[in-house]
């Protein structure tokens, strides 16, 4: 199965007694719009800190892009092609808008590269930055200190900052949360572009169900850590399973 | 261009450096300038972990104490009074490489200690350091050690001389490998880590690497800055080596002066231990640390990023590099 | 050397010192554990609390533990006044991880500087009935002077306990720590309540000097040796747990107490240290931990 990209199969965490994942298996296919559901504390978040190395799972393997990942840090899984970006932003608050882009750029993406000079590495570093900057729509924020963003431009520079470090693989943590209506159509436009125009395979997890219903091609619910459903989105708002899941008993 | 100014002044001030002893006659001159220069060393030290990286060592006395108790172990392995001459080239490393070995062992502990934790940490490493030395005879233990320098100084004419050389030295090295560290990867990527740990990581930045570097770096340089001080001070134990003094002033040095670049430290630890050197000769030595604790207290309320943070917002330079 | 009364007596001792470790660190354990402010000068204040003791004796011969409780209202305002500069320079900006900590390592320095610019570095100590006799019981030797102290810090420690599991005030400062969302609920004012309860902290640290120079003579540099002791005993006890606090703080005054009997009292600091670089390498969310 090459048309696999990331492979999770039979992931167990438990904290304690409690089991915040219970032999969670999900594949995501190259090139995909992947959708993760769930009602709070459903054990998203748990999952997708163990497929970007954040925690590490008991039990079970996660294999990307054919590569075991056990082991591994969060930086050697970034640097494979996974990266996120985080629910409450956490830019690099000393640094302006475009240096939070350098990090990746400098760390993951042009790593390796030989350049003639720190003036000619920069130089690459920043033209990179850009680019990314101005298909967000923020190039005029480039040299703005990234502590005084409004909300919709923190959650911009977060996926920003995680395309800066060129993934195969893009798991977007609620990036949406909060925003206005209009605001989730211009992050949600800013996705699909990154999928069809880049080819980047897209990780959504998301509360708002419009945003998940309307990008994903697929979807997976889960409820006090088990899958409890996959199907395309116009199934699973049907599935029973899922009805009961976000309404109770 | 810039980097020749830099090091045009790394070699104008190792000249003067050089020349100082062949102008300043007086000892005492040259001793209160070495104290200076050792701050410029501790204050550089710390910043490199603390002010880059975001990890604040409170333990700095202790690495800095056991620079100086390798040169005294080195010293005790001779035979009364028959130390070799060029003993302190071998002190000098050895203090550094020992407290780098610790410093590399600090640096594991934050795989699992963040904020204030680590800090904790290493204060209470220095604690442990020093009853270890205090319980250790072949050092002197608690009763301190009689350190006699050789008759035979190495190229300098007097003690006093060769240590303000080498302590002016080891200033000026450690500025350019301070220097060196925020300009390159290393920099840049500890600048990551002290604003957001979780996202460097995820960001591709090896932190655990970086904060081991930065550690044994930390470490090294305030081993070498405490291993001439036994044949500076004649006399050593435990409790003044280990001065809290030490790691106030190698906190409070950058916070005054500001902390994210190499320059902070150097103007900290200038001004601040020049001042206390005055201050302790014309007023009393207790006032001089009564000095620093207000410095520092007003200046992290005040003026958070220092002397570097006021010259940027008042000259208007926004990178004063 | 090795006897059964050696023992026992060590066991005793440990107690008694452990009933007075819990006095100076359960102000650490509010303001740590429960708030997250990190008051690295605790035991500064701490000293502070000696020193007054040991004046109000020197002035007009009031008894250490009633000067304790006089200058506890004292103490909460000075808390109060602390942290309202701490949030307003630190917490409010977001800035207390590298500042806020480097603002009360300044402040530690400051009080014990001033304490020598005023005081010297001698020791000094206090006078009362119960400073030097001791009861004997079989083989046993108990001074007045642990055992009034260890009285005194229970008595602390209940009244502390009641207070923040009985009162509306003292629940909300326990909501501070866990559940803002909570504590907005209550409608009450997280960072009053904070302010309130970093009072209290503080207040603690009167009476905890007091009962400090009751046990031993006190010179202004040995407030930072305490920093182990009263850190080990927060983190052991787990944040946030008052009642962990105890068990951990007469786990350490047993433990010190062994060491300053079988090894000799130069190694006691490492006891307290050590135990902390321990639990902070193998079990960081301590013992009692929530």
């Amino acid at each position: 199965m090459s048309d696999v990209l990331l492979q999770c199969s039979g992931v167990v965490k438990t904290f304690g007694g409690f089991t915040a994942l219970d032999q969670v298996s999900v594949d995501v296919k190259k090139g995909e719009r992947f959708g993760l559901i769930g009602p709070n504390g459903s054990g998203k978040t748990t999952l997708i800190n163990c497929i970007s190395g954040a925690l590490k799972n008991d039990g079970g393997t996660i294999t990307f892009d054919g590569t075991d990942m056990a082991g591994m840090a969060p930086h050697q899984r970034t640097r494979l092609g996974i990266c996120r970006s985080f629910q409450i932003p956490r830019p690099f608050t000393s640094m302006t808008v475009l240096e939070n882009l350098a990090i990746p750029f400098e760390y993951v993406a042009l790593r390796g590269h030989r350049h003639a000079s720190p003036d000619a590495e920069a130089k690459a570093v920043r033209e990179g930055a850009m680019a990314i900057l101005t298909e967000m729509g923020m190039a005029d924020k480039a040299s703005a200190p990234s502590s005084g963003l409004t909300q919709i431009e923190l959650r911009k520079l977060e996926l920003a900052r995680a395309m800066a470090a060129k993934p195969k693989l893009l798991i977007s943590d609620e990036a949406m949360a909060g925003l206005s209506n209009s605001e989730v159509d211009e992050i949600l436009d800013i996705l699909f572009r990154l999928n069809e125009q880049h080819g980047i395979t897209i990780v959504m997890i998301e509360h708002i169900m419009r945003a998940v219903m309307r990008f994903s091609q697929r979807v997976v619910c889960l409820d006090a850590g088990k899958k409890i459903a996959e199907a395309t989105p116009d199934l699973i708002v049907k599935d029973p399973n899922v009805e009961r899941a976000y309404l109770g008993e | 261009m810039k980097i020749s100014v830099f090091w045009i002044g790394v070699a104008v001030a190792l000249v003067v450096a050089l020349l100082t002893p062949h102008v300043v006659t007086n000892e005492f001159y040259l001793r209160t300038a070495y104290t200076v220069l050792q701050f410029v060393v501790l204050a550089t030290a710390w910043n490199i972990l603390g002010g880059y990286g975001g990890y604040v060592n409170f333990g700095s006395a202790g690495f800095f104490a056991i620079g100086a108790y390798s040169a005294v172990f080195i010293y005790k392995l001779f035979p009364l009074f028959q130390v070799p001459d060029y003993m302190i080239f071998v002190m000098l490393p050895l203090g550094g490489v020992v407290a780098a070995v610790i410093g590399l062992g600090t640096g594991y502990l934050t795989l699992r200690l963040r904020g204030v934790y680590f800090s904790i940490a290493t204060l209470a490493l220095a604690v442990v350091l020093q009853t270890l030395v205090t319980n250790w005879h072949f050092v002197g233990g608690a009763r301190g050690a009689s350190i006699l320098p050789p008759q035979t100084v190495p190229i300098f004419s007097t003690w006093g001389e060769f240590l303000f050389v080498l302590m002016a030295i080891l200033a000026i090295a450690s500025l350019a490998v301070a220097r060196y560290i925020e300009r390159s990867w290393i920099g840049r990527g500890l600048a990551a880590i002290r604003d957001n740990e979780e996202a460097a990581e995820c960001m591709g930045v090896p932190t655990l690497k970086l904060k081991l570097i930065g550690c044994t770096v930390s470490g090294f340089l305030f081993g070498v800055a405490g291993a001439p001080l036994p044949y500076y001070v004649n006399y050593i134990e435990p409790v003044s080596a280990f001065n809290l003094v030490y790691a106030v002033n190698a906190l409070a040095m950058p916070m005054i002066g500001g902390a994210t670049t190499w320059i902070g430290p150097l103007l900290g630890a200038v001004v601040l231990g020049t001042a206390q050197e005055v201050a302790r000769v014309t007023i009393s030595s207790e006032m001089n640390l009564l000095i620093v604790g207000v410095l520092l207290v007003f200046f992290v309320i005040a003026a958070p990023d220092g002397f570097v943070g006021l010259a940027r917002k008042y000259l208007g330079n926004r990178k004063s590099r | 050397m090795f006897s059964f009364e050696l023992l026992i007596n060590a066991i005793v001792i440990g107690i008694l010192l452990g009933g007075f470790y819990a006095a100076i660190s359960l102000g650490l354990q509010v303001s740590f554990g429960l708030l997250d402010v990190v008051n690295i000068a605790h035991p500064a204040f701490i000293i502070l609390g000696s020193y007054i003791a040991y004046m109000m004796g020197k002035w007009i011969g009031l008894d250490p533990i009633l000067t304790g409780l006089l200058f506890m209202p004292v103490f909460f305002g000075l808390g109060m006044l602390v942290y309202r500069i701490y949030y307003e320079s630190f917490e409010k900006r977001g800035a207390e991880a590298l500042r806020g900590l480097a603002f009360f390592f300044g402040v530690l320095f400051i009080v014990e500087v001033a304490l020598i610019i005023v005081y010297g570095v001698d020791y000094r100590s206090v006078d009362a009935i119960y400073v030097g006799p001791k009861i004997e019981i079989g083989v046993l030797d108990l001074p007045l002077r642990m055992l009034v102290p260890f009285v005194v810090s229970m008595t602390m420690a209940i009244a502390l306990i009641l207070y923040l599991s009985k009162t509306f005030t003292g629940r909300a400062i326990k909501a501070v720590a866990q559940d803002r969302l909570a504590l907005q609920l209550m409608a009450a004012d997280p960072v009053k309540i904070k302010q309130l309860a970093f009072g209290i902290s503080l207040a603690t640290t009167a009476m905890a000097g007091a009962l400090l120079i009751i046990i031993l003579p006190v010179e202004p540099s040995v407030g930072r040796l305490y920093i182990g002791q009263v850190f080990a005993i927060v983190v052991l006890a787990g944040l946030g747990s008052i009642s962990g606090t105890v068990y951990a703080a007469i786990i350490l005054g047993v433990a010190e107490s062994f060491v300053q009997t079988f090894f000799g009292p130069s190694w006691s600091p490492a006891v307290s240290f050590g135990i902390l670089l321990l639990v902070l390498g193998v079990r960081p969310a301590g013992l009692f931990g929530r």
